[in-house]
């Protein structure tokens, strides 16, 4: 029996996860798909946003100023790449300019450090490429742009070593209240074996699908919508396009547009938001892209959408309640729900994470773990080495002098490294979030092969069994001269 | 810091035949850089036959083509560095001299820098991606680029799928679509945006009507279903703006879906290095010697912009090596007068782009691709306003290149001439 | 009489060539810019060939597979048959150009050979 059964393995599950494992117990987290990262947290804006958009008095403005404090020393401690480039909220109208002071009102009574108001002339040396009809904007110098999958494998990997059990490809198909807690019932996504999971406390960090497994335990039912979020990444050749972060202002159906420079360097432009019923949808929509790229340029101009290296679509889990659900449901106790969680979502996740973890840690009269490993080092990236220690480096590790992903420069040794670490890669797409193999311009067309033959040499695996990202899609079907 | 005459960065068909014509040309100190484990390039996965009837006067598959100039790379002793991948080239400051300097990196050597006297440029081309075709849909396993694919099947002797749509009518496209039919593969449909096939009319004869394959003109792709595996794409017929005309759509159950739709040169380094790069090519901008903006940095094959056949990389690389050799031995001719090509009506670009009348060979080979389809058409090239040829062309296609020869000693009866202008007229002279 | 027409395959060039045929014997040849277009085009209607590529799998080599194509065209209704003869068919390192991999193939009366070099292991 686990103190604890987390389900879902994306940030919020993952955070709550690495709280947890600082405390003595008992500890695993379920995920359906076949890695960690999987779901809204690998498909979002992959910023930190500063606080001022929330209501105040919301958890949502309480969880998003607090998980950005945080970052700086969750960034150093869990080698996650993170940066404070400031964002900037854009007024085009005189006739605006008001919902620009409530917006910074807003930010200050949430606790927002440094928020101003800065003028044309200002606004355009710190920004010269916004859009010529600028007139003033909001800047809030902590808010920041991070690599969502480092954030989530960070989280993922330093509570694995600190033994915390992770169940992935393992799908929570229904959930029976025990007198000493809950029994999850379990399906194994390759295999379809099922397995039944004993837990004292649940935690349903489920994302998309946290309604349902609320809705399973509780009468006071939440709903939650499938907010549809597309974006267009561009070339690293445009990634200095902007350098802070730019929305317009946010209106009803959410912040509306961004343009913002990445961790790894590129230039990405999104989100839309439109209610979908379809809680598997994340595919893109001509009328999703277009509307992308038509509305980007009311912020900045000249952006170089013939640069579109990808698009994607992720989904926010709305509830309707329109706030994040945390704690312990009224009538289920033990069942503690982190629902609701869109944005700021990724930003708050560490301070879910505490948050969370603080109940339990109450509930169960939990001792602190003093084993607790606080740090986890990241892929080791040769890039960031001196030429004399990188050939080092490569002297004891050949394979770190040979590139597999011609676009990304990624060596053979960053690929292997992601492969053994802690949850380390199967699929295409683990290697790809671990390393950004496959991430670059020419979108995996040359390392494909190349990334296939070291998952089976390593793994070792099957070549035949490699996904892209998980069951039900290999790569190939089988040997030529076959059918 | 190891130093060389001359560095070629990229051992493909381009790489090859520049080394070899520069060994010819005298220039003993040559080292080929080349990222994978052999020589040849894109030529090793091409197994089809065609290659070679201008520059052997007979078909060989790219392999054998590949073979021909690695036996004589190897014959010549010229050195080459497999496995490595070059990280840089820039101009080397240190020393004070035009000299360039290569950063590259493989699993021996680790990371080192080579001085050079001179450099071509010579790493080819990639496919665009689903990516940057920004094709709706989901993102599942079993979206290729056309010659990922044709790497999986002929030299890892995989399949990617059963079932096939291939969008896109580029040579590669259809060359997999006869392949995968031959491993067993139901290739269903190629979908071409454009109202042309962007591919040789003989590749649409023997690899898609050798087979009953339809190839669906001014169609594209407009959506792509399945979570983990591609289980339908959608295409549907596009109008005169390229968009999808509504009621249209007609969905394909498949597994698989091949994109062979245009391919770039690959210019990061040229890029890093400061090369000027052309809006139109996405290569290098170069003169009648092709050398790039940068003196003594040469560029030949895809790097340079992107060819039909093999044959013409080989001629343009050849021209590259001599000229490279050239450059290292008397250094540059800096001050020669130098007159543009202006590429207009119906001429995307040429390559060169730049050159010298004084300094150029007796004869030089201009290539350009078409922007559409002309029938019965001439090309027509001006010294200034004086139109000095005219010659017609059943049909042009951009899907293949197009060339005019410049004879120095005619350029020689111009000796005040500021510009060449080539452009495509009608019958009689009109513009179109 | 009839005619028929035709995209020469003989080089890229890509001729579109007319064939006048009095039963079943091709009666003139127009379009073709060279002597190989009108014979390509006097077998396309009569005896249709082709070269026939692919790659048979490898054994102790240093690449897993070998390029390998009939030493002369085939008849055109013989590929897939020809395609068949290769299954199960593997080639043992050293392969060089040129070496027979499969003699007759198919009862074509021509060979299937080596078309790129793999070095043994």
């Amino acid at each position: 029996m686990y103190d604890v059964a987390i389900i879902g393995a994306g940030v919020v599950g993952s955070a709550i996860a690495r709280e947890l494992s600082k405390l003595c117990g008992n500890f695993c987290v379920l995920e359906r798909e076949e890695d960690v990262c999987c779901g809204t947290s690998k498909a979002n804006s992959a910023i930190i946003h500063a606080g001022f958009d929330a209501v105040p008095g919301t958890k949502k403005a309480a969880l998003n100023v607090r998980g950005n404090a945080m970052m700086d020393a969750l960034a150093k401690d869990l080698d996650i790449p993170f940066r404070r480039n400031g964002s900037l909220v854009v007024c085009t109208g005189e006739e605006d300019r008001g919902t620009l002071e409530t917006l910074m009102e807003r930010g200050q009574k949430n606790g927002v450090p440094g928020l101003r108001i800065v003028e044309r002339d200002e606004l355009l040396s710190m920004e010269p490429n916004l859009n010529d009809d600028v007139i003033c904007a909001l800047f809030a110098p902590t808010g920041g742009i991070v690599c969502p999958f480092d954030m989530t494998m960070g989280f993922a990997e330093n509570a694995c070593i600190n033994g915390v059990s992770f169940f992935l490809d393992t799908e929570v198909t229904g959930i029976e209240k025990k007198a000493d807690g809950y029994s999850l019932l379990t399906r194994r996504t390759d295999t379809k074996a099922s397995e039944t999971i004993d837990a004292k406390i649940i935690v349903n960090a489920a994302g998309i699908y946290a309604d349902v497994f609320h809705n399973m335990v509780s009468e006071s039912k939440l709903h939650i919508t499938p907010r549809k979020g597309e974006y267009l990444l561009l070339d690293k050749d445009a990634g200095t396009h902007v350098s802070h972060t730019v929305f317009q202002l946010p209106s009803k159906m959410g912040k509306g547009v961004l343009v913002t420079p990445t961790i790894p360097g590129n230039l990405l432009v999104g989100p839309t938001a439109a209610d979908v019923p379809d809680r598997e949808a994340v595919n893109t929509t001509q009328a999703g892209l277009d509307f992308v790229a038509k509305t980007a340029g009311r912020s900045v101009k000249n952006i170089p959408l013939r640069q579109v290296i990808t698009s994607f679509a992720g989904l926010r889990a709305h509830e309707d309640g329109d706030d994040f659900i945390i704690g312990e449901a009224a009538d289920a106790p033990g069942f503690i729900d982190a629902a609701g969680i869109e944005s700021p979502g990724l930003t708050s996740a560490p301070a879910i994470g505490e948050l969370v973890a603080e109940i339990i840690r109450k509930k169960l009269s939990l001792r602190e773990n003093p084993a607790f490993v606080p740090v986890r080092k990241g892929v080791l990236r040769p890039e960031t080495l001196s030429m004399e220690e990188r050939n080092r480096l490569i002297a004891e590790h050949p394979e770190y002098g040979n590139i597999i992903c011609r676009c990304e420069m990624i060596s053979e040794g960053e690929i292997m490294d992601a492969i053994h670490r802690p949850l380390g890669a199967r699929s295409l797409d683990g290697v790809k979030r671990r390393t950004r193999a496959g991430m670059g311009r020419c979108q995996a067309g040359f390392c494909t092969p190349r990334t296939m033959e070291i998952l089976e040499r390593e793994v070792p695996m099957s070549i035949f069994d490699i996904t892209k990202n998980g069951f039900g899609g290999t790569i190939i079907v089988g040997q030529s001269k076959e059918a | 810091m190891k130093y060389y005459d001359l560095v070629i960065v990229g051992g493909g068909p381009a790489g090859l035949a520049a080394a070899v014509s520069a060994r010819d040309c005298g220039i003993e100190d040559i080292l080929i850089l080349e990222r994978d484990n052999e020589l040849g390039g894109i030529l090793n996965q091409c197994i089809h036959n065609g290659f070679g009837l201008h520059t052997f006067k007979e078909e060989l598959t790219g392999p054998e083509y590949a073979a021909r100039f690695i036996d004589q790379v190897t014959e010549c002793g010229i050195d080459c560095k497999l496995h490595t991948m070059v990280m840089d080239i820039s101009v080397d400051t240190e020393t004070g001299s035009s000299r360039k300097k290569v950063t590259a990196m493989n699993r021996t050597d680790g990371m080192f820098e080579i001085s050079a006297a001179a450099v071509i440029l010579a790493m080819g081309c990639r496919e665009r991606s689903r990516g940057a075709l920004n094709i709706p849909g989901f993102r599942p396993a079993g979206i290729f680029s056309a010659g990922t694919a044709q790497r999986l099947v002929n030299m890892e002797g995989y399949m990617p799928g059963r079932e096939v749509v291939i969008l896109g009518s580029g040579d590669i496209g259809l060359i997999m679509a006869r392949r995968m039919t031959l491993e067993g593969a139901k290739v269903k449909v190629v979908a071409e945006l454009m109202p042309y096939s962007g591919g040789l009319k003989r590749n649409i004869v023997q690899c898609l009507d050798d087979f009953g394959i339809p190839l669906k003109l001014s169609h594209t792709v407009i959506d792509i279903e399945g979570k983990h595996q591609v289980s339908a794409v959608t295409i549907a017929e596009v109008g005169a703006d390229r968009k999808p005309i509504p009621g249209t759509e007609e969905r394909y159950t498949c597994d698989t879906l091949l994109l062979s739709c245009g391919l770039i040169p690959e210019n990061e380094l040229s890029k890093g290095a400061g090369v000027a790069l052309s809006p139109v090519t996405f290569g290098p901008v170069v003169n009648d010697s092709l050398e790039t903006s940068i003196e003594g940095v040469f560029a030949c094959g895809n790097v340079l912009h992107v060819h039909d056949l093999v044959d013409y990389v080989s001629q343009e690389a050849a021209a590259a090596g001599k000229h490279a050799a050239d450059y290292i031995r008397h250094g540059n001719k800096k001050h020669a007068k130098t007159i543009e090509i202006h590429s207009t009506d119906g001429v995307r670009y040429t390559v060169p782009k730049y050159i010298r009348p004084t300094e150029m060979s007796d004869t030089l080979t201009v290539r350009f691709r078409v922007g559409d389809v002309y029938k019965n058409c001439s090309i027509a090239v001006y010294f200034d306003d004086t139109c000095v040829s005219r010659r017609k062309r059943p049909v042009m296609a951009p899907g293949e290149m197009e060339q005019i020869i410049l004879e120095k000693k005619k350029l020689g009866e111009y000796p005040d001439i500021g510009s060449i202008t080539i452009r495509i007229e009608e019958e009689g002279g009109n513009l179109l | 009489m009839s005619t028929r027409e035709l995209t020469c395959i003989g080089c890229p060039l890509g001729c579109t060539v007319t064939v006048t045929l009095e039963n079943g014997s091709v009666i003139t040849v127009t379009g073709n810019t060279c002597p190989r277009g009108d014979a390509y085009a006097r077998k396309e209607v009569t005896n249709p060939t082709r070269i026939v590529t692919s790659t048979v799998p490898v054994t102790g080599g240093i690449h897993p597979m070998v390029n390998v194509k009939t030493a002369s065209d085939i008849p055109k209704d013989k590929i897939f048959a020809c395609m068949d003869a290769l299954k199960g068919v593997r080639a043992a390192a050293p392969v060089h150009i040129g070496d027979v991999i499969l003699s007759n193939a198919a009862d074509t009366g021509v060979d299937i050979i080596a078309a790129g070099n793999v070095p043994a292991k």
